[in-house]
C-alpha cells in the first residue's frame, strides 16, 4: 500500500514536471517570437534611414554622374539646355535659414528665460503649452498665412520704409514675397521648437547651484548669464542646431512665400529659392531623367546637410545628458 | 560711490535683459494670435456645409472638400495602424529587451534623426520606391510616406515612456514567474499605456498636417475616390493647389481646408496633453 503511494506520488510529480515542461518550452518560444519582432521593428527604422540614402543616390546617379562637382559650382538651371547647377538654391536655403537663426535665437532665449525664470507659476503651463500649440501648427498653414496675410502686409507697411533707408540689400520692389520673407516666417516656425528644448534644459539646472549664486548676492540675468548657460552651453546649442535642421529642411512655408525664382540676387527682398521649394515647385511637372536626377541630387544633398545638423544636435543634447547622469 | 554705481549698473541690466524676455514671450505669443485669428477670420465665411457633402470643384465653380477629407482620413487612419505597432515594438526593444546593445544606441540616434528629417526627402524617397517604379501616384505611395514619418515619434515616445514604468513592478511580474512577453505587454504597457496612446495622438497630429510628402505620392485627384491604388485627394495637398490658384471660390475652400486641419491638430495635441496630466495627477 505505501509502496503504490509512492508510485502514484511519483507519476503525478512526473505528470505534472512533463506540464511544467510543456509550458515552459510554450513561454519560451512566446517568448522568443516577441524579442524576434520587437527586433524586426528596430531594425526597420535604420533599414529607413539606409533605404532613403540608397534610394536617392540611385536616383541622383545620372546627375552626379553628369554634372559631377561641376553641380555645386554652377547657378544656372535649364531644363531647355540640360543644364544644371545646385548653387542657388543651396544659397538660398543657407540664407533662409541664417535669417531664421539670427531672429529665433535671441527671441527662443528669452522665452526660455521668461518661462522658467520669470512667470508667475500659474502662467508658466498655459504659456509653455501656448508656445508648444505654435510648434504644432502644419507648416502649410504658416505658408497660407504667409502668402495672403503677411506678404501684403510687408509690402505695404515694411518695404517702401526700407527701400528708403536700408540700402541696397534690402531694396527691391514691393512685393511682399522673397528671401526676407520667408527667413522670417521660418523663424517664426522654429522659435517654439528651440524655446521648448531650451526651456527643458534651464530646468535641469540644480536649483542648489542657483540659490547658492542668489546666496551671493548675483541678479537674476547674472545667475542666468554666469550659472545656468555655462552648465547648460551643450543642450542650448544642440537646441539651435534642431532649430536649424527644421529651418533648413522646412518645405511649405518656403514654398509660398519665397517666389521662386532661379538666380541669386544681392537684395534679401527679392524672389529666390531654396532646396526644398524647388523640389516642392517643379519635381511634379519634371520632364526628362536628367531633370529628375538633378532634382533628387537636390534632395540627397539636402537630407545630408540635415543629417550632419541634427546629428550634432543629437550628439550635444546625449552629452548633456550624460553630464546630468554622472551629477545625479 | 562706486559701489552704488556698480549696484546700480546691475540691477538695471538685469531689469533690461527680464523686460527683453518679457518682449520675447509677447513677440511669440503675438504670432499665434495673429495666425489663428486670420484663420478664424477667413474661414468661417467660407465653412458652409456643402464643404462636407461636395467634392472638390473644377475652377470656378463651387464646391466642397469631401473627397479630400475622406482621403485624408484614409491616408492617416492606415498609416497609423501600420506604424504604431511598428514604432511601439521598436520602442519596446529599445526601453526592455535590449537598452544597451550597440544595435539600440545606433537605432536611438538614427530615429532621433529621423523625427526631424525634411519631409519633402521622404516624400522623394517613397517617389523612387512606388511612384516610379509602379508609374503612377497612388494612395499607398502616401499611405507609405505618412507611415515612415509617424514611426519615429512613436518610437520616441513609446521608448521615454516605457522608461518611466518603475522596475520594481517588472520585477513583482517576473517573480510571480511570469514570462518576459507577459510582463512587457500586461504589465509594462499597461502602466506605460496613456503615454504611449499620448505618442500616437501626437503622431497622428503630425502626420494630418504633412503637405510635402503627399505631393509627390497620392497627388491629388479631383474626384471622389476610395481605391487606394490610384491618386487620392487629400486635404493638405488640396489646400496648397487651391491658396496657391487665382480662384476666389478655390482659396475660400483652402481656408475651410486649412482649418480643419488646424482644428484637427490643435485637439489632438490638447487631448494629448490632458491625457498625460491626468497620469501624472494620478502617481
Amino acid at each position: 500500500m505505501q509502496s503504490s503511494e509512492v508510485v502514484a506520488s511519483e507519476q503525478v510529480s512526473t505528470f505534472s514536471k512533463s506540464i511544467t515542461d510543456v509550458a515552459l518550452k510554450r513561454q519560451a518560444i512566446l517568448n522568443f517570437g516577441f524579442r524576434t519582432m520587437t527586433w524586426f521593428a528596430m531594425l526597420s527604422v535604420i533599414g529607413i534611414l539606409l533605404a532613403i540614402l540608397l534610394a536617392l543616390g540611385i536616383g541622383a546617379w545620372p546627375a552626379i554622374h553628369t554634372f559631377g562637382i561641376r553641380f555645386f559650382s554652377t547657378s544656372e538651371w535649364n531644363p531647355v539646355t540640360q543644364e544644371f547647377g545646385a548653387v542657388v538654391p543651396i544659397v538660398g536655403t543657407l540664407i533662409t535659414s541664417v535669417i531664421a537663426m539670427v531672429i529665433a535665437v535671441p527671441v527662443s532665449f528669452g522665452i526660455a528665460i521668461f518661462l522658467t525664470e520669470l512667470s508667475p507659476s500659474i502662467l508658466k503651463r498655459p504659456l509653455g503649452t501656448a508656445i508648444e500649440l505654435l510648434a504644432a501648427i502644419p507648416s502649410i498653414i504658416y505658408g497660407m498665412w504667409g502668402l495672403f496675410v503677411f506678404a501684403p502686409f510687408f509690402a505695404k507697411n515694411i518695404q517702401p520704409w526700407m527701400n528708403e533707408n536700408m540700402g541696397p540689400f534690402f531694396h527691391g520692389p514691393p512685393m511682399g514675397i522673397g528671401v526676407l520673407t520667408a527667413g522670417l516666417i521660418l523663424a517664426i516656425m522654429i522659435i517654439p521648437f528651440i524655446a521648448a528644448v531650451m526651456r527643458d534644459v534651464f530646468e535641469v539646472v540644480p536649483p542648489m547651484l542657483k540659490e547658492s549664486a542668489y546666496g551671493l548676492g548675483a541678479t537674476t540675468w547674472e545667475v542666468l548669464w554666469n550659472i545656468v548657460i555655462p552648465e547648460t552651453k551643450t543642450g542650448v546649442i544642440g537646441g539651435i542646431m534642431l532649430g536649424l535642421g527644421r529651418a533648413l529642411g522646412e518645405t511649405m512655408a518656403v514654398t509660398f512665400v519665397i517666389g521662386n525664382a532661379h538666380h541669386l540676387s544681392r537684395s534679401l527682398t527679392m524672389p529666390g529659392n531654396t532646396i526644398s521649394s524647388s523640389l516642392a515647385n517643379e519635381f511634379t511637372e519634371a520632364v526628362g531623367e536628367l531633370y529628375t536626377s538633378s532634382l533628387i541630387e537636390l534632395g540627397l544633398i539636402l537630407f545630408l546637410i540635415t543629417f550632419v545638423v541634427l546629428a550634432i544636435s543629437r550628439l550635444l543634447l546625449l552629452r548633456l545628458r550624460k553630464k546630468e547622469g554622472l551629477q545625479s | 560711490m562706486n559701489a552704488g554705481f556698480k549696484h546700480y549698473y546691475r540691477r538695471s541690466t538685469n531689469a533690461f535683459a527680464l523686460t527683453l524676455s518679457l518682449f520675447a514671450m509677447v513677440f511669440g505669443l503675438f504670432w499665434l494670435g495673429w495666425i489663428l485669428y486670420t484663420l478664424f477670420i477667413h474661414a468661417i465665411p467660407a465653412l458652409k456645409s456643402t464643404v462636407f457633402v461636395q467634392n472638390t470643384p473644377p475652377p470656378g465653380e463651387k464646391g466642397g472638400l469631401l473627397n479630400a477629407i475622406v482621403g485624408s482620413l484614409m491616408m492617416s487612419g492606415i498609416a497609423t495602424c501600420i506604424g504604431t505597432p511598428i514604432g511601439v515594438l521598436a520602442g519596446t526593444y529599445l526601453a526592455e529587451i535590449a537598452p544597451n546593445h550597440y544595435l539600440s544606441k545606433i537605432t536611438r540616434f538614427i530615429n532621433g534623426i529621423l523625427l526631424s528629417a525634411p519631409s519633402v526627402v521622404i516624400g522623394f524617397f517613397v517617389y523612387a520606391l512606388v511612384v516610379a517604379k509602379s508609374g503612377h501616384f497612388s494612395g499607398w505611395a502616401g499611405v507609405i510616406a505618412l507611415t515612415i514619418i509617424l514611426i519615429p515619434v512613436v518610437v520616441n515616445s513609446t521608448e521615454s515612456m516605457l522608461r518611466l514604468v518603475p522596475q520594481t513592478i517588472r520585477e513583482a511580474a517576473f517573480a510571480l514567474g511570469a514570462p518576459e512577453w507577459k510582463v512587457i505587454t500586461l504589465v509594462a504597457y499597461r502602466a506605460a499605456r496613456s503615454g504611449i496612446l499620448t505618442g500616437v495622438l501626437l503622431a497622428v497630429a503630425r502626420i494630418s498636417g504633412e503637405t510635402a510628402p503627399l505631393l509627390f505620392t497620392a497627388l491629388n485627384n479631383q474626384f471622389f475616390n476610395s481605391d487606394l491604388a490610384k491618386p487620392m485627394a487629400n486635404l493638405p495637398v488640396v489646400i496648397f493647389q487651391f491658396a496657391m490658384s487665382p480662384y476666389d471660390d478655390w482659396q475660400d475652400l483652402a481656408w475651410a481646408g486649412a482649418f480643419l486641419i488646424t482644428l484637427s491638430v490643435l485637439a489632438f495635441n490638447v487631448v494629448a496633453r490632458i491625457l498625460i496630466r491626468n497620469k501624472n495627477a494620478r502617481h
